[in-house]
């Protein structure tokens, strides 16, 4: 360990990605290998999800690699794409009307770019309060300036959820990269690694503890998996991998504990919410083939991360009473 | 590259932005044969659409209708058309001494491929109005060339009329099989055929 903490904090960050992509490498390899051996067709459905869920930690991990090297603009401009296409695709799953054109403009022609812009810029208060306090009220007005009554509260919700989810939750991922800790400065990397790492772990352990117990579900409706102790058994299995991962993070590992629970229980939570709005535009993934849209189901995958994200951000801000 | 290559690249590349401008070959894959694409007519992107859901070697043969009158009445508008899009001018107006298809004949004994919307205006109903006939003619004098249908979804949603700036939604173009006229086919049941055809490109979803 003394090795380790001679680097400097990019030395650090860039051996991290080393390591992550080795695995990842590794893991590739090896369900190459499996898949040239003879299987049943049962066997194949389920390697085929685990190829395209591999291929979507690939694209994952590329994506925050790319963040990070090119630095504090770059990460914002990645994400800030990333947002568009996310806030298209939920827009275009939920059914708009033709008095909505203007509030929407607003969304992705104002709102994002703006609040990207913050990020950029390190105004990590107004980032916290700039779309649930002033776009939550500017939204409704561009939308009433419009003169159309009908269906008027269920339109801007739509709008404002959509920009909460997309806008919102995932800036935060570029504002932890750049979020400075006395003594820590520079290795936002890690809290985004930490963050990740516990929310994939805790959504991984509660799909396999639900099938383990097969409990009744909470909500039939809308997850025949979801069941409380499966979630609470992820959410502790974040937590003690958060409190084994402290020393990357600037916690300490009671606090890293408390933190790592905190991002696993908002990611998966965050999956659930995302399977009730799937559920009620009517799609199975977000990226169904059959769907009109052609969407590429990007929601799908960005969901936990734009919900523990904010949490998991204001969390650390409060508790370590950072200024911006 | 000149100018005009640039600006189609570049209008492309914002079409795919906004909405994506998928095509889907449901019925025939994209070949570099002569065809006729037939589609139902809802907004102003409704060719920008299907032109950016070509593969980039279909663009150049593939050519829009415009309007003479007003895609020729400012220097950039017809440059657009002409260089662009090498669209087909036609006149509104009709005058007793010229067949208004007569642009359109040239355009196909060229060689080249049309992109036709045949209800002639844009509706604003989710149904498509009823044909116009130019499509039968075409398809008369023309028994060589493909006719395919082909359903725009979700453009009514971009930009509805009235807006000039587009709002970024998911929009697909769907390409049904190749048709042909009949033998003995009358001028009112082909195209009810062919709109029955471009109807049934409509997803299921909406």
């Amino acid at each position: 360990m003394g090795f380790l903490t001679q680097l400097r904090a990019d030395q650090q960050i860039a051996l991290l990605f080393v390591i992550v992509f080795g695995v990842l490498a590794l893991v590739s390899v090896g369900a190459l290998l499996l898949s040239l051996r003879e299987h049943g067709p049962r066997w194949l459905a389920g390697h085929e999800r685990f190829k395209r869920d591999l291929r979507a930690v690939w694209i994952g991990i590329t994506v925050f690699w790319l963040a990070w090297v090119s630095g504090p603009l770059g990460a914002t401009l990645l994400f800030g794409v990333f947002s568009f296409l996310a806030l298209r695709e939920f827009i275009t799953l939920m059914q708009t009307r033709r008095s909505d054109h203007r509030s929407l403009l607003a969304a992705f022609f104002v709102v994002l770019p703006a609040q990207y812009a913050m990020v950029g810029l390190r105004h990590f208060d107004l980032v916290s309060v700039f779309i649930p306090v002033y776009v939550f009220i500017a939204i409704p007005v561009i939308s009433a300036l419009a003169g159309d009554p009908a269906h008027f509260l269920e339109r801007n919700a739509k709008i404002q959820w959509g920009i909460m989810v997309c806008v919102f939750g995932l800036s935060h991922a570029p504002a932890l990269l750049l979020l400075d800790f006395p003594g820590h400065a520079g290795r936002g990397a890690f809290l985004v690694f930490f963050l990740v790492m516990v929310a994939a772990v805790a959504q991984i352990v509660q799909e396999a503890m639900s099938r383990w117990f097969r409990r009744r579900p909470v909500a039939r409706a809308i997850s025949r998996s979801f069941s409380y102790r499966a979630w609470g058994l992820g959410a502790l299995a974040g937590a003690v991998l958060g409190a084994a991962l402290y020393w990357i993070t600037p916690f300490k590992a009671p606090q890293a504990l408390v933190m790592g629970f905190i991002a696993a229980a908002a990611g998966t939570l965050g999956e659930f919410v995302m399977k009730a709005l799937k559920k009620d535009a009517g799609v199975q993934y977000w990226g169904n083939q059959a769907s009109v849209t052609g969407a590429v189901g990007l929601l799908d995958r960005i969901a936990p991360l734009a919900f523990a994200a904010p949490v998991f951000f204001h969390s650390v801000r409060w508790y370590f009473k950072l200024t911006p | 590259m000149t100018r005009a290559d640039l600006m189609g690249k570049l209008l492309a590349f914002v079409a795919r932005l906004i909405t994506g401008a998928q095509g889907h070959w449901q019925g025939c894959p994209p070949e570099a044969l002569q065809r006729i694409y037939f589609a139902n007519h809802q907004s102003h992107l409704d060719w920008v659409l299907i032109w950016a859901a070509l593969p980039g070697e279909l663009r150049a043969h593939t050519r829009p209708i415009a309007a003479k009158d007003y895609w020729t009445s400012s220097p950039f508008k017809h440059w657009l058309t002409r260089e662009v899009f090498n669209a087909v001018y036609v006149n509104r107006q009709r005058t007793d001494d010229q067949d208004p298809l007569e642009p359109l004949v040239q355009a196909l004994e060229q060689g080249d491929s049309l992109v036709i919307f045949p209800e002639g205006t844009r509706s604003n109903l989710g149904e498509p109005q009823a044909f116009k006939s130019g499509l039968y003619h075409l398809a008369q004098q023309f028994p060589q060339v493909q006719l395919v249908p082909a359903w725009i979804s979700n453009v009514q949603r971009v930009m509805p009329k009235g807006e000039v700036v587009p709002v970024p939604i998911l929009c697909t173009v769907t390409f049904g099989a190749p048709m042909q006229l009949g033998p003995d086919e009358d001028k009112r049941s082909f195209l009810e055929r062919a709109r029955a055809a471009v109807v049934a490109l409509r997803p299921v979803a909406g």
